[in-house]
């Protein structure tokens, strides 16, 4: 009998908090691959991040740098990382995070470290600023968009979008604003945290729903698993959804990898309308938070990323169970006083 | 002629789960008892006249609530027109 690899994979997005962050997600079904064993080394941007402290699914964490700090900055924290841990494969997890990684794809590659992201084009291509030409380009139902970048075009809006409407950051943050006065609160908070541009997208009314799936880079879909999202947080986020068959959502997926030859994990956040119509509102270029469904219908979406970026050829997952459902619970862990001390003076814990 | 749509899951006690939209209901033994005999393939006038047998209400009565039960059903997409 074969002996499994073993392979050192770094994750990120730890945060597993109101609004989580895939990481930990991602990590525990890592530790449940059938084809290799794992080392898992957390990336850590604060020390707070619940999954630092989980011990059971993080072997070591390292703090790094944020993505605005620059490809050099990262790079150089990542040698490091790589000089003690010999890393097999990056996983990054936050939309802010791929733009660096993608750039830095080549030179970690020569360092013998594997990742499986979109190219450069595909990223920016179903950027939200992008969306209607996306649609347009790939014959996919998106919503009427406008990218802002000064709050004196919130004056025209009215002539173009009904309200209510939806004022939404590059990469975070969406509101529902029913007046102009709100849209311009919501400008201000927007751009205080994320900065320019600010999306305006007229809101479609109608029932939730994702798809989250592997594309192969060759126009292969390798997984996708649809959910209807049932109960939804003030956030907007999935804290309870429920696996489901709908044949469109899983043509309307196909079409996007065929047509995208997408490459990676990713999510689609789609809006089904009254009249049975279904809306792309969002591309993610990554896993989402809730993946470990996808895991637990028979998809485990993570390993067969691993596989891709080590170079395998990984076959389409085939069939899932339809009907299960996941519903998130928070849970509080007590941490010692060291612990947090560690990471927080010397980035390591 | 109404069919109940095939992927559509019942059980005995009541819960409907459409795999198609993720929607889930619950309908009372009735509701259990008309699903069943549209997945028998039967229509609405026989589907009156059996429930007539059980139940101590006027045909009209029945006929209109069976009705109003199955627009509903098809409102929802658990029903649909064959």
């Amino acid at each position: 009998m074969n002996k499994k690899p073993r392979l050192t994979i770094a994750v990120s997005a730890l945060n597993a908090i109101d609004s989580p962050g895939p990481g930990v997600a991602v990590i525990r079904a890592l530790r449940e691959a059938k084809s290799f064993d794992v080392r898992i080394i957390g990336l850590a941007y604060e020390s707070l991040e619940p999954g630092l402290y989980m011990h059971q699914l993080v072997d070591k964490t390292y703090q790094v740098p944020y993505p605005s700090s620059g490809i050099d900055t990262i790079l150089e924290r990542i040698d490091y990382i790589h000089a003690q841990e010999k890393l097999d494969v990056i996983i990054p997890n936050f939309d802010a995070e791929l733009y660096p990684y993608i750039r830095l794809e080549g030179q970690l590659k020569e360092r013998g470290i594997h990742m499986c992201l979109p190219t450069m084009e595909q990223f920016e291509e179903r950027h939200k600023t992008n969306l209607p030409e996306f649609g347009e380009k790939y014959g996919l139902l998106v919503p009427k968009s406008k990218v802002i970048n000064d709050i004196s075009e919130i004056y025209k809006l009215s002539s173009e979008f009904d309200y209510p409407l939806l004022v939404k950051g590059q990469y975070y943050d969406a509101y529902v604003a029913y007046n102009q006065d709100q849209v311009k609160t919501f400008f201000h908070r927007i751009t205080a945290k994320w900065g320019l541009p600010i999306i305006i997208q007229e809101f479609v009314h109608g029932i939730e729903y994702n798809v989250t799936g592997l594309g192969d880079g060759t126009g292969r879909t390798i997984s996708a698993v649809p959910m209807r999202k049932q109960y939804i947080t003030d956030k907007g986020k999935a804290w309870g959804g429920i696996s489901i068959s709908d044949k469109r959502m899983l043509a309307l997926t196909d079409k996007f990898i065929s047509g995208t030859k997408w490459r990676g994990g990713f999510e689609l956040e789609l809006m089904k309308n009254k009249d049975n119509q279904f809306y792309v509102l969002e591309i993610n270029p990554r896993i989402p938070a809730w993946i470990y469904l996808a895991v637990g219908v028979g998809h485990n979406i993570p390993e067969a990323l691993v596989k891709l970026a080590m170079g395998e050829k990984v076959e389409p997952l085939g069939d899932y169970a339809v009907g299960k459902m996941f519903i998130r619970y928070a849970w509080d862990m007590i941490v010692d006083m060291e612990e947090f001390q560690t990471i927080s003076t010397t980035g390591e814990l | 002629m109404i069919k109940i749509k095939n992927n559509v899951a019942v059980s005995d006690s009541g819960f409907i789960f459409n795999p198609d939209t993720g929607e889930s209901f619950t309908v009372n033994p009735i509701g259990v008892e008309i699903i069943k005999l549209l997945k028998e393939g039967k229509t609405v006038d026989t589907i009156t006249e059996e429930l007539q047998k059980t139940y101590a209400t006027d045909a009209q009565t029945l006929e209109k609530d069976a009705e109003d039960f199955i627009g509903l059903l098809r409102n929802f997409s658990i029903a649909e027109n064959e």
